[in-house]
C-alpha cells in the first residue's frame, strides 16, 4: 500500500481483490493517521472482501489508528498482524 | 426509539443516519489529533465567525424576528472572540492537567458524537460557541436548531465548518439538520451512536434530552431576581439593569426579571428608571400587561412577546407609551402565579417589587428564584458585603452577579472573570447535570491516571532517652518549680520514690500521687488532674509500669488541654495521618512528662499509646497520638532488679512480640527494622537469663533496653494480629497481656509466614515478605537453615523453646479453660479480635475464620502451629520483593 496516500493503496487493494485468493495483507506500518476518506474506502474494501471471501489482514497498525477503527466499528471486519 | 419517530419517512431516516455516520467517522478520526492540530483549526474558525458576526445577526433577525441586530452581532462576537480568549491556551488533548505532587495526571478523552440543540433566542451565537467547543475537544457535533431558526444556524455551521475543514478538521465534524422537526430530535436523541445530548433551550428540549436515557448536558430557562439594596450605587445599577434587560430585547435567559427594591430607595429608583427611558405602568396597565404577555393557563410567557421591543409590546397590549420607551416596568405586590409578571419574561418587561426590610427583600428574591429560576442566575446591587453574602446564601443560582448586569454578566468574561459561555447550567434545581457556565471541560471525558504513592513514613521518638544503671541521676538536669511523681503504693514502699526524689533539683516542690497498680480508671485520672492543677505542676514524673505511665500520659493530656474529650479522641482510625479526630494543639498548661519504667515489656516510657478503663461504661479507651509520648524516658535497670519471675517472663515476651510484630508489619521501615531486630536479638539472649538469674545485672539491663528499643519500633511500625488475639483473649479470660501474647505467638509466626488468603492493601506493601523477614530474624539469631522455609521453622522452634524455658503454659487448655467454655466464648473472641485495631498493620489480613482457627490452634497448644495455616510458605516465584 502506498503509505503516503493510503486511500490510493486501499483503492488499489479493492481493484486487486478480484484476483486475490485466501488473504490480502495491507501494510500500515508507515502510516501515522487515517482520515474519513480512508475509513470510507476501508468500509468498501471490507464489504468487497466479505463478498469474495477474502481475508484482509492489516499489518503494522498503530494504536491511534486501531482506536479509530474501533470507534468506526471496523476492527471486527479485518484481521490484524504485527 | 420512541413512538414519535414512527412518522419519520425512510428518506428522512436515511438523511439522519447519514448525518450520524459522517459524525461518527469524523469523531473517530478526530481522536488522532494533537493539541497543536486542534489549536491550528480553532483560530481561523473564530476569525471566520467574527468576520460574519453582523451577517449572521442579520440572518437571525430576519428569520426569527426576535431581538436587536446590534446586540445579536455583539453576542456573535462574544461567542467567538471572548470564548476563544478563554479556550485558546486551555489544554484539551492528551494530558490536560498534571499534579506531580499527588502523582495524578488528567487526560482528555473526546466524547464522540454530540447531538446539540440550540435555541431560537440566541441561535447563531450558540452555534458559534458550540463549534469552538467541538473542535477544541475533538468531538463531532450534529446541530439540531430550533425550527424557527434553522436557516441562520445552518449558515453559522457552514461558515465554521468550512473554516475548520480548510485548516485540517475531519470532514463531517459538524452537520446541521435542515428543516428540523421534533421527530428528528427524538430520533437522534435515541440513536446508539450519539454519545451526548447537549440541549440549550427551553424546558421542553431540556426535558426531552434528560428523558432520552442518554448522557445529557441540558441547560434551561431561568427567572432572575434582582435585589436593589439601599446602599447600592443607584445610578450605576439602573443603567446596568436597563442595559441588560434591553440587550437583544431581553432574550438572554439570565436577564433581569423582577427587581426587589428597598423601600428607602423605591420611589427614587422608579423616578430615575423613568428618566432613563422606562415606562412605569400604573396598576391597571400592569394588570393588562400581565394578562397579555403571560399565559394564564401555565404561567409562562407568551411566545409572541419574546424578543420584541418595549414599544411593540406596549402597542400589542394597548398601552400608551413614549416612542423612545426602552423598557416597561410593572410594579407588583408579590411573587407567584397570582402575580403573572413575576415569571420569566424574555422581553423588555421588568417587574419591580417594594421590600420594607432586608429580610423581606431576600424572601421575595427567593420566591422569584423558586418560580422557575432555580439554579440559573441572580443579581444584587449593594455596597454592603454582609448583605451581598446573605443574598448569595439565600438564592440557588449558578451565577450570582454582583453590581453588574445579569445577562451580560452571566455570559462571563465581560463584566467579570466567569467562564464565557452561551449555555448556563442550572444544577439540580433546574433539572440540569451541571451548574457551571458550560465550557470545554463539559465536552470531555476526563481520565485520571493515578500513580502509586508511597505513604509518608516517620520515626518519632521522645526527645531524650537515658539508659543503663543509675540513669535516674539525669533527673538533676531538669529544673522544675513544681513536680508530681505519679507511682503506685508498692513502688513507693520499695523506696523507688525516694531514689527519684534524691535526684530532683532541691528547689523543686515535689508531691507524690500513688495510684492503684491497674489500668487507670477515669476517676483516677480526674483526681490526678485536680492535683496537677492544685500544685500548678510544670513536671510529671511517672514511675512505674505501663499502667502508671499511661495514667500520667492521660493526666498530662487533660491538664494541658482540659477540653479534650477522651471518648472522642479514642475514635478508631485507619491511618493516623487521616484520622477524623485531631488531638488538641492549644495548651492551657505546658508540662514535661518524664517516664521511668519499672518493668521491661510495655515500653510505655517511649510509646504514644495509653489505655484507660472506663468502669462506669465497662469498657477500655485506647488513646494513640504522638503528643502522648513522654518528653523524657529513663530506662534504668535498678528499678527492675527485683521484678518477680513470672512478671519478668510475661513482660519479656510482650517485648519480644512487639519486636517480632513490628518487624513484619506493613509499616516496617529500615528505621523500625533496626530497632526490631536488635530487640529480638537482646530478648532471645537475655530474657532466659533474666528469668533464671533475676539478679543478673547485665541481663536485666539488656532486657530493659530491649523493651524500650522494641517499643521504639512498634511505636512507629505498630503491632499485628498477635496483639489483636491477645487483647481479646486476655480481656475475656483475665490473662495477663504478656502471657496472652505468649500463648498466641508461635501460631501467629506460622500464620504470617504462609501465603495469605487475603493480602493487606497498603501502598507500602511491595510484595509479600513476612516469611523472609522471619528468615532474616533467624539468621540474626544464628539459628541456621538454608532455605527461607527452614529458617522460619528454626525461628518457630527457637520461639517455642524460649517459651518452654520461661515456663509459659503450652496451651490455653493448660490454663484450665475447658473446651466447652472456650467454644462458648469463641464468637465474642473472634468479634473482639477482629474489631481490634492492632491487626491493621499485620502483613496478612486476617479473615474472621482465620482468627477463630488461630484461637483454636493456641488452645491446642505449641507444636500445633503448622496445622494452623503454615501448611505452605510462598515460593520465590510467588512473591515480589
Amino acid at each position: 500500500m502506498n503509505t503516503d496516500r493510503p486511500i490510493d493503496g486501499l483503492q488499489q487493494a479493492l481493484e486487486n481483490l478480484d484476483g486475490a485468493r485466501g488473504e490480502v495483507v495491507l501494510d500500515f506500518s508507515g502510516r501515522q493517521r487515517i482520515d474519513p476518506g480512508d475509513i470510507q474506502a476501508m468500509e468498501k474494501l471490507a464489504a468487497a472482501a466479505d463478498e469474495k471471501a477474502v481475508k484482509i489482514v492489516l499489518q503494522g497498525v498503530n494504536v491511534a489508528i486501531y482506536k479509530v477503527l474501533k470507534l468506526a466499528k471496523l476492527t471486527t471486519r479485518f484481521a490484524f498482524a504485527a | 426509539m420512541p413512538e414519535s419517530v414512527a412518522s419519520l419517512s425512510d428518506d428522512r431516516i436515511r438523511y439522519l443516519e447519514n448525518l450520524v455516520s459522517q459524525a461518527r467517522t469524523a469523531a473517530a478520526v478526530f481522536t488522532q489529533y494533537t493539541q497543536e492540530d486542534v489549536d491550528r483549526i480553532v483560530k481561523p474558525m473564530v476569525l471566520a465567525g467574527l468576520a460574519q458576526a453582523q451577517q449572521l445577526a442579520r440572518l437571525a433577525i430576519d428569520e426569527t424576528k426576535l431581538g436587536v441586530l446590534e446586540d445579536k452581532a455583539i453576542k456573535n462576537m462574544v461567542a467567538t472572540e471572548f470564548v476563544y480568549n478563554y479556550v485558546k491556551d486551555k489544554r484539551t488533548v492528551g494530558a490536560i492537567r498534571e499534579f506531580p505532587e499527588r502523582g495524578v495526571v488528567e487526560l482528555a478523552e473526546p466524547i464522540g458524537v454530540v447531538f446539540s440543540l440550540t435555541p431560537i433566542t440566541n441561535p447563531t451565537s450558540t452555534v458559534l460557541f458550540k463549534c469552538i467547543m467541538a473542535i477544541k475537544t475533538r468531538n463531532a457535533f450534529i446541530f439540531g436548531p430550533h425550527p424557527g431558526a434553522w436557516r441562520c444556524c445552518a449558515e453559522a455551521v457552514r461558515i465554521m465548518y468550512e473554516a475548520a475543514v480548510k485548516h485540517g478538521a475531519p470532514e463531517g465534524v459538524f452537520t446541521c439538520i435542515e428543516s428540523p422537526t421534533l421527530q428528528d430530535n427524538a430520533y437522534l436523541m435515541h440513536h446508539k451512536d450519539v454519545a451526548l445530548i447537549d440541549a440549550t433551550g427551553g424546558w421542553g428540549a431540556v426535558k426531552a434530552a434528560y428523558s432520552s436515557g442518554k448522557p445529557a448536558l441540558g441547560v434551561g430557562p431561568g427567572n432572575t431576581p434582582v435585589y436593589l439594596e439601599k446602599t447600592a450605587d443607584l445610578d450605576m445599577a439602573l443603567v446596568d439593569i436597563i442595559t441588560s434587560k434591553t440587550f437583544d430585547n431581553g432574550t438572554i435567559c439570565a436577564s433581569e426579571q423582577t427587581v426587589v427594591i428597598d423601600d428607602e430607595i423605591y420611589d427614587v429608583a422608579l423616578r430615575k428608571f423613568a428618566e432613563l427611558g422606562a415606562h412605569i405602568c400604573n396598576p391597571k396597565e400592569t394588570q393588562v400587561l400581565g394578562r397579555t404577555v403571560i399565559d394564564p393557563e401555565n404561567g409562562r410567557m407568551q411566545p409572541m412577546a419574546v424578543g420584541q421591543k418595549a414599544t411593540d409590546i406596549a402597542r400589542l397590549v394597548g398601552l400608551s407609551v413614549k416612542p423612545d420607551t426602552k423598557l416597561l416596568i410593572a410594579p407588583i405586590q408579590g411573587v407567584g402565579r397570582e402575580y403573572p409578571l413575576s415569571a420569566e419574561k424574555l422581553f423588555p418587561v421588568l417587574a419591580v417589587c417594594r421590600a420594607r426590610s432586608v429580610d423581606e427583600a431576600l424572601k421575595l428574591c427567593v420566591d422569584v428564584n423558586h418560580l422557575g429560576g432555580l439554579g440559573h442566575t441572580a443579581v444584587i446591587f449593594s455596597r454592603d458585603d454582609e448583605i451581598i453574602r446573605k443574598f448569595g446564601e439565600a438564592v440557588n443560582a449558578g451565577r450570582i452577579i454582583v453590581n453588574s448586569p445579569g445577562s451580560i454578566g452571566a455570559l462571563g468574561g465581560v463584566y467579570n472573570d466567569m467562564v464565557p459561555t452561551f449555555s448556563f447550567g442550572c444544577g439540580t434545581g433546574g433539572g440540569n447535570s451541571t451548574m457551571d457556565n458550560v465550557n470545554v471541560y463539559h465536552y470531555l471525558n476526563i481520565k485520571r491516571m493515578a500513580w502509586r504513592t508511597q505513604a509518608h513514613m516517620w520515626f518519632r521518638v521522645p526527645n531524650q532517652i537515658y539508659f543503663n544503671m543509675n540513669a535516674v541521676e539525669n533527673l538533676r538536669d531538669f529544673s522544675s518549680r513544681s513536680t508530681i511523681v505519679v507511682t503506685n503504693p508498692a513502688l513507693e514502699q520499695m523506696g523507688y520514690v525516694d531514689i527519684v526524689r534524691r535526684y530532683i533539683p532541691p528547689q523543686t516542690l515535689v508531691k507524690v500521687l500513688a495510684i492503684p497498680d491497674a489500668e487507670p480508671e477515669v476517676k483516677v485520672v480526674t483526681q490526678g488532674v485536680e492535683a496537677l492543677n492544685f500544685y500548678k505542676v510544670d513536671q510529671i514524673i511517672a514511675l512505674g509500669g505501663g499502667s502508671v505511665i499511661d495514667a500520667a500520659k492521660i493526666m498530662k493530656l487533660k491538664y494541658e488541654s482540659p477540653e479534650a474529650d477522651l471518648e472522642e479522641l479514642a475514635a478508631p482510625f485507619l491511618d493516623i495521618r487521616k484520622r477524623v479526630v485531631q488531638y488538641p494543639t492549644e495548651k492551657v498548661n505546658r508540662v514535661r512528662l518524664i517516664a521511668i519504667s519499672t518493668t521491661s515489656g510495655t515500653g510505655s516510657e517511649v510509646t504514644p499509646f495509653a489505655v484507660l478503663t472506663d468502669k462506669e461504661r465497662g469498657r477500655k479507651v485506647t488513646l494513640a497520638d504522638y503528643s502522648l509520648s513522654p518528653d523524657v524516658a529513663i530506662v534504668d535497670p535498678q528499678f527492675v532488679m527485683s521484678m518477680p519471675k513470672r512478671l519478668t517472663a510475661d513482660t519479656g515476651i510482650d517485648c519480644l512480640v512487639h519486636a517480632l510484630e513490628a518487624g513484619v508489619s506493613i509499616h516496617a521501615s529500615a528505621y523500625t527494622d533496626s530497632n526490631a531486630m536488635q530487640a529480638i536479638r537482646l530478648a532471645f539472649k537475655y530474657l532466659p537469663i533474666a528469668y533464671e538469674n533475676p539478679r543478673d545485672e547485665e541481663a536485666r539491663s539488656m532486657m530493659h533496653n530491649a523493651a524500650c528499643i522494641a517499643a521504639l519500633a512498634f511505636s512507629n511500625a505498630s503491632v499485628g494480629v498477635n496483639h489483636a488475639l491477645a487483647h481479646a483473649f486476655g480481656a475475656r479470660f483475665g490473662v495477663a497481656h504478656g502471657r496472652a501474647n505468649a500463648l498466641m505467638l508461635p501460631h501467629v509466626i506460622a500464620y504470617n509466614a504462609s501465603v495469605p488468603t487475603k493480602f493487606m492493601p497498603s501502598p507500602n506493601v511491595r510484595g509479600y515478605i513476612a516469611h523472609k523477614k522471619y528468615a532474616t530474624m533467624a539468621d540474626l539469631l544464628g539459628l541456621g537453615g538454608v532455605t527461607v522455609e527452614e529458617k522460619v521453622a528454626r525461628l518457630l522452634e527457637a520461639t517455642e523453646q524460649l517459651l518452654d524455658r520461661l515456663e509459659i503454659p503450652r496451651s490455653i487448655a493448660e490454663l484450665g479453660i475447658s473446651r466447652d467454655e472456650f467454644e462458648r466464648a469463641m464468637p465474642e473472641l473472634a468479634k473482639n479480635a477482629f474489631d481490634d485495631p492492632s491487626w491493621r498493620s499485620n502483613p496478612r489480613m486476617p479473615l474472621v475464620s482465620e482468627l477463630v482457627e488461630l484461637f483454636w490452634s493456641a488452645y491446642r497448644g505449641r507444636g500445633q502451629a503448622k496445622a494452623a495455616g503454615a501448611s505452605r510458605q510462598p515460593t520465590e516465584m510467588e512473591v515480589c520483593v
